[in-house]
């Protein structure tokens, strides 16, 4: 039942990986949203 | 009279009684797990408890556990291939069991997906992209889970699949842990269901702790109206671009998007419709069932899953923690425009979580409507728990 330090240490890199992958894809995603905002924008212009 | 003997001595032998007796040792956890689904079926049918769910799942755990039933008997060793009787057929397996490798192959909870899309309105999430921010940093408590599993002595495997448990997400989770460890599917399913309805108990409490009165009054601004093109644009787009950065997650989020793009294209209103009700209820049942039924007794009573319920409770904890930090950010960075309380609602559960949030924020400004802000969130925390689950799957699958 004890926690063993050097296997929390050894994992923490997936952790930040991890975070990262997910946060990269949801920043690309939240770009493509702000393109297709810009979409019903330039018709109504029009 | 030796006859009657006879007839009376064969009929103890074939009953679930004698089949109580393994060896000599008496299967206790059975009758513990019989007695579970009982109190489950109590909670899913007179407090109403999740009972879409709970009753499938209470009564799945009932029938898999009924001594000399063998439901999910596998005697033929033609599920798991790993043992193979020559000369068994198929049809010898147990029935559930047979049910049951919709499940192991990821047909049940790719199908859950797909009703989920019909059901998902993106329109909140397009109308406010910084939302999908808070869906991806509710997604903390999956990693902060699979570190401290390790660190208890878990596979990398059975930690991934018990972290994602904070995903907050049941057909993920189950997708996940039948691809990597299948034998804690059980124990994981019914700790992920389990939370997903005590949602209203779990997050104010830390909804209160971190967040100042102040931040849980502000009010936010109507969102704009999404256009019909966006939101046909989208689903397609968004699948696109996270199956190329990241395949493994195609499945999931292939199906939902999928579903979604039904819902919203408005020419396959019949698709529509029977993958969000027939379907999805069908699955639904099929799902439920099995999934109760992985809890044999014998298997399911064990330090073991005391853990994973620990785990997963501390990962919905350290996932609703991160939503709501990224919240309090926005808060700062956008002058006071964001309510904090919207981040919670980044752990999918939808539509639970979102009405949480609302309901938190009206306890403390009546003229509060936060429930349109915290779909956003809500919906991204579905897509930010498929990558998480996708990134763990390409790691350790």
């Amino acid at each position: 039942m004890g926690i063993n330090f050097e296997y929390l240490l050894n994992s923490l890199p997936y952790m930040g990986k991890g975070m990262l992958g997910i946060f990269v894809v949801t920043a690309v995603v939240v770009m493509v949203v702000n393109a297709l905002n810009s979409l019903p924008d330039k018709k109504n212009k029009k | 009279m030796e006859m009657i003997k006879d007839v009376l001595m064969g009929l103890w032998e074939s009953s679930g009684f004698a089949a109580l007796f393994v060896d000599g040792a008496f299967l206790w956890q059975n009758l513990v797990m019989i007695l579970v689904s009982f109190v489950l079926l109590y909670f899913a049918i007179a407090k109403k408890c999740e009972p879409l769910l709970l009753v499938p799942i209470a009564f799945g755990i009932l029938l898999a556990n009924l001594p000399g039933a063998g439901l999910m008997d596998d005697p033929t060793g033609l599920m798991d291939t790993s043992n193979i009787v020559e000369g068994a057929h198929w049809y010898d397996t147990g029935v559930l069991r047979l049910i049951y490798s919709g499940v192991k192959s990821s047909i049940f909870p790719c199908l859950i997906f797909l009703g989920i899309g019909c059901m998902t309105d993106f329109g909140p999430l397009l109308s406010n992209p910084v939302s999908l921010l808070l869906g991806a940093a509710a997604q903390l408590g999956i990693y902060v889970a699979f570190v401290i599993a390790i660190a208890l002595g878990f596979t990398p495997q059975e930690a991934a699949s018990i972290a994602i448990i904070g995903g907050a997400d049941g057909p993920t989770a189950i997708y996940l842990t039948g691809k990597l460890a299948g034998h804690l599917l059980g124990p994981i399913a019914v700790a992920a269901y389990s939370y997903m309805a005590l949602i209203p108990f779990i997050q104010p409490p830390i909804m209160k702790l971190l967040t100042t009165k102040k931040e849980r009054q502000v009010e936010m601004k109507q969102l704009r109206k999404v256009s019909k093109v966006e939101k046909i644009v989208f689903p397609v787009v968004v699948l696109v671009i996270c199956a190329f950065i990241l395949p493994s997650v195609a499945p999931l989020l292939g199906m939902l998007m999928l579903g979604n793009l039904f819902k919203e294209c408005g020419v396959v209103d019949r698709l529509s419709d029977t993958a969000q009700n027939a379907l999805m209820n069908i699955v639904t049942i099929l799902l439920g069932l099995t999934v109760g039924a992985t809890t044999n007794g014998a298997t399911f009573l064990k330090l073991e899953t005391l853990k994973i319920v620990a785990l997963g409770l501390m990962a919905f904890c350290f996932s609703t923690v991160g939503g709501l930090l990224l919240g309090k950010l926005l808060y700062v960075i956008t002058g006071g425009k964001v309510n904090p309380l919207i981040g919670s609602a980044g752990v999918s559960a939808v539509p639970m979580a979102a009405r949480v949030a609302q309901n938190e924020g009206r306890k403390y400004n009546p003229r509060n409507f936060l429930l349109m802000h915290a779909m956003g969130p809500n919906v991204a925390g579905v897509i930010g728990s498929a990558v998480a689950a996708g990134f763990l799957l390409s790691r350790f699958g």
